[in-house]
């Protein structure tokens, strides 16, 4: 009994990185009805950065704020620049574009950075906590996932620009009659995802440690959790990446048959989601004949 | 008194295909204007390219600046204010978040342009954290008229707004544009199939066919011109 | 002025024929011609040329079904490297457990994997979009893990070796040998193939399935049956790949589960996507896309070529949002109309 409350806590605490990552699609996804593949690599990309100024003897929290800002202002620009030529174009067009930026990404990290595994440091300490069922440091995962989860609610329901965003989502050209800068709505999506992705990140390289192929697997879990909670619910991101990391934990320790993890995994959440065929927190999509 | 809105030769685009071919139209300050026509002469795709939501050509003055080289965004900075066809309603956002969007270009006098906006249309305060989309087709249409107001515009640009509703709800809303019009001192440029309601209420009328404005004049020379009562008006 | 209705082929003697021939003459003329160059090549390349373009010619096999769905259908599959992977390892199996010969192990690995196609058809027709992305994203992570799981058939992690297969000794006088045999067999497959789809997609199926894509409560209300053909579109495009995986596992000679990771499923959207979805020609593109730019890349920069397979990506789908054949296939399509046009004009003012 022990060891199965272990495992899902430590579940929760891989589930609460799937959920950040998850909150970053789910983001992007509203914004522009896009699956960002690359989501994972920019990230990865945001934590060299933090990587970087951390070992330019940056205090760890300057380094994250820096980082913040970087990987908010890089987000923006990649929207503009890199997506906003496929804007109008075919879905699959953009789904390209993204794959051709999560290779990209990879790559020129493994180029500027190399791929030696690297040790990053992490600002919650490491101590067992509720008789060895958790970390201090897990916990911290999970706070910040939670806080970040929060903030956007606020930001979505309070904030004149959080409205904005809704708005541009849903119905562009009665935006655009608002008087409402629509191509700079998506932009902000886009350094919003990114900022929320570096946190990941940042959370992510004192478990797994830092390399260009850091997030390759976090990503797929994320993106299985975005979906089963629901591709166009935050709170669905969240609650799915949490499932989707308790889930993968358990498989991992009572399955025989190790190597079929993955294949289990993935079983399982498709199996609900054949019963709820739009996620756990999703709207269908209603389409008008 | 100087027309707040002109076009001059005016060409608009459904997609590339050129719909409305070279039209002048003249919106006197604080006049409504009427552009009547059938289905498919045009109407909604001239008002769409004073928006620039269509491709178009030619000059379009507003106020002295020219909206036919500005995006959408800035037009409506600049004071025009579009009720599409079709209402535009944010369907997944509240009523007051519908308002608070068409007050995004004017936020500090928020509060006081909802409270105004309540003042005309009380039903909308009655159902203000109610979703747009369950609301009524004229409840709807009071909202986008409202959501429009909630900029202060100088111009207000309606399409269509008697669209499927009931002929009763379509006097109601015809008062308000009218109390709207003398009380906000906005002027007003409008399309209507209604034509016989729409010619008792403005200043001057055009007839739109098939891309080509084909009569104008006062709305009363129009209401008397026999062909029009004809084909348009019923009798 | 007469209102005059120009139409595809006008009224005018010679309004649809060029230099004295009919435009679907012409078409013939130069599908031969193409067909007679790609035979005469791999006697003029060498050996590894040879295997490059027959490798080509079975990605764009492979590519084909997956336009079949993703084109036609409009449903994005991430997956279709497990049925490549599927009428592989029955290739191999078939081939090194039971010594069936090479070109029989085509039809069992068609079967299998249509029958696959159809299973997994079924239940995926309740996804949608980015739900139906992640059923076929298991499907493609699965795969190398469950060929590593039974090894007993697939040889594990070592996977299976196979001899390559020689030509038939009743055309040993041609100077056909190993790789030029295998270059004409999947030459003809492909030709097949092609027939196959243009039959399919350009009658009455393929209407119906893009009446499916663009407005599937429409066409369910005209009475198509929207779950069968959805189903078939399915099967069919499965059968497709599966076939370019046993052709693929027979040309290279060597199966292991490496080689069917996510990274194939991938590079099968992005080749379709390059070429054009919905066309038959954009497979081909698509196969040479595969085949031949992450070699490119590598060739450019040691350090980072990845990077430049990330950029042609990007920079194909700026330049052709639909792909090669899908976005220079209507400007000559719109060029041949003008020729016609014009010479309808000038016939007609010759006969006043």
């Amino acid at each position: 009994m022990h060891q199965f409350l272990q495992q899902v806590f430590s579940g929760v605490a891989a589930g609460a990185i799937y959920a950040s990552v998850a909150l970053a699609l789910v983001m992007i996804y509203r914004a522009t009805d896009l699956v960002n593949f690359a989501q994972g690599e920019m990230a990865m990309f945001s934590t060299y950065i933090a990587w970087t100024l951390v070992n330019a003897e940056v205090p760890f929290w300057a380094a994250y704020l820096i980082t913040l800002v970087v990987s908010f202002v890089g987000g923006m620009v990649i929207e503009r620049v890199l997506i906003r030529p496929v804007e109008n174009a075919p879905v699959l067009a953009a789904v390209v574009v993204t794959i051709g930026l999560l290779l990209i990404f990879n790559s020129m990290a493994g180029w500027i950075y190399s791929y030696t595994v690297q040790d990053f440091p992490s600002p919650f300490p490491d101590r067992p906590l509720f008789g060895a069922l958790m970390t201090t440091r897990d916990l911290g995962v999970i706070a910040v996932t939670l806080a970040m989860l929060v903030l956007l609610f606020v930001f979505f329901r309070f904030t004149a620009t959080g409205l904005a965003m809704r708005a541009a989502a849903q119905n562009p050209d009665s935006a655009r009659l608002c008087g409402i800068r629509v191509g700079r709505m998506l932009a902000i999506g886009w350094g919003l995802a990114a900022a929320i992705g570096a946190t990941a990140g940042i959370m992510v390289a004192p478990v797994l440690f830092l390399d260009p192929n850091m997030m390759g697997g976090v990503l797929i879990y994320a993106f299985a959790g975005a979906l089963l909670g629901g591709i166009t619910s935050p709170v669905g991101a969240v609650v799915g990446g949490l499932i989707v990391g308790i889930t993968e934990n358990l498989v991992g320790t009572y399955l025989i048959a190790s190597q079929l993890k993955l294949t289990v995994a993935f079983a399982l959440i498709i199996l609900v989601l054949v019963f709820r065929p739009n996620g756990l927190f999703g709207t269908a999509i209603v389409r008008r004949v | 008194m100087a027309p707040i809105l002109e076009l001059r030769a005016v060409k608009a685009f459904y997609g590339q295909s050129e719909v409305v071919h070279g039209i002048d139209v003249a919106v006197e300050e604080g006049g409504m204007t009427v552009l009547l026509g059938a289905n498919g002469a045009g109407k909604t795709t001239t008002l769409r390219a004073i928006c620039g939501l269509v491709k178009r050509e030619g000059e379009i003055l507003f106020a002295g600046k020219r909206l036919d080289r500005r995006t959408t965004e800035a037009i409506a900075g600049l004071g025009v204010a579009h009720v599409p066809e079709g209402r535009g309603t944010f369907v997944g956002l509240t009523v007051e978040e519908n308002l608070r969007l068409g007050g995004y270009t004017r936020r500090s006098a928020a509060h006081e342009n909802i409270q105004r906006m309540y003042g005309y249309f009380p039903i909308l305060a009655q159902r203000r954290r109610q979703q747009a989309g369950a609301l009524s087709g004229g409840e709807q249409q009071m909202l986008a008229i409202a959501r429009a107001l909630m900029m202060a515009p100088r111009l207000l640009v309606l399409d269509e707004p008697s669209f499927g509703l009931a002929p009763r709800i379509v006097e109601d809303i015809f008062t308000i544009i009218e109390r709207i019009r003398r009380e906000e001192k906005v002027s007003v440029l409008l399309v209507e199939q209604n034509a016989s309601l729409a010619l008792e209420l403005a200043d001057h009328a055009y007839l739109l066919e098939t891309g080509y404005i084909v009569t104008s004049g006062s709305a009363k020379a129009l209401a008397d011109d026999p062909q029009i009562r004809r084909s348009y008006l019923g009798y | 002025m007469e209102g005059r209705i120009t139409a595809i082929a006008p009224g005018g003697p010679a309004a649809d024929r060029y230099a004295g021939l009919s435009f679907t003459a012409w078409r013939w003329i130069g599908t031969l011609a193409l067909i007679a160059f790609v035979a005469i090549l791999p006697f003029r390349l060498s050996n590894y040329h040879v295997f490059e373009l027959t490798m080509v010619m079975i990605y764009a096999i492979a590519v084909l079904g997956l336009n079949i769905l993703t084109g036609y259908n409009g449903q994005i599959s991430l997956g279709h490297g497990a049925f490549f992977a599927a009428g592989a390892y029955t290739a191999a199996i078939l081939m090194h457990r039971y010594g069936v010969p090479y070109w029989a192990t085509l039809a069992p690995a068609a079967l299998i994997c249509f029958v696959l196609g159809v299973l997994f058809g079924l239940p995926a027709l309740r996804f949608e979009g980015p739900y139906l992305a992640l059923v076929t994203l298991a499907m493609a992570l699965a795969t190398p893990q469950l060929l590593k799981y039974f090894d007993t058939w697939t040889g594990g992690q070592q996977g299976i070796n196979l001899a390559k297969p020689m030509p038939p000794p009743w055309l040993a006088g041609l100077g056909l040998e190993r790789d030029r045999w295998l270059y004409f067999v999947v030459f003809v497959v492909l030709l097949l193939a092609i027939r196959v789809a243009a039959n399919m997609l350009h009658g009455r199926t393929g209407r119906a399935l893009v009446a499916i894509r663009d407005q599937p409560i429409a066409a369910a209300a005209m009475g198509i049956h929207t779950a069968r053909y959805k189903t078939l579109a399915f099967g069919t495009s499965t059968l497709f790949t599966g076939v370019a995986g046993a052709l693929a596992a027979i040309v290279v000679g060597y199966v292991s589960p490496e080689g069917y990771s996510l990274f194939l499923s991938v590079s099968f959207l992005v080749g379709s996507a390059v070429g054009g979805i919905a066309t038959i020609g954009g497979a081909i593109v698509g196969g040479l896309f595969i085949q031949f730019v992450p070699n490119l890349a590598n060739d450019i920069s040691d350090a980072a070529p990845w990077a430049l397979y990330g950029l042609a990506m990007l920079l194909f789908m700026y330049a052709m949002p639909r792909g090669v054949v899908g976005s220079l296939g209507p400007l000559i399509n719109r060029a041949m109309q003008r020729i016609q046009q014009h010479r309808a004009a000038f016939d007609t003012s010759a006969e006043e």
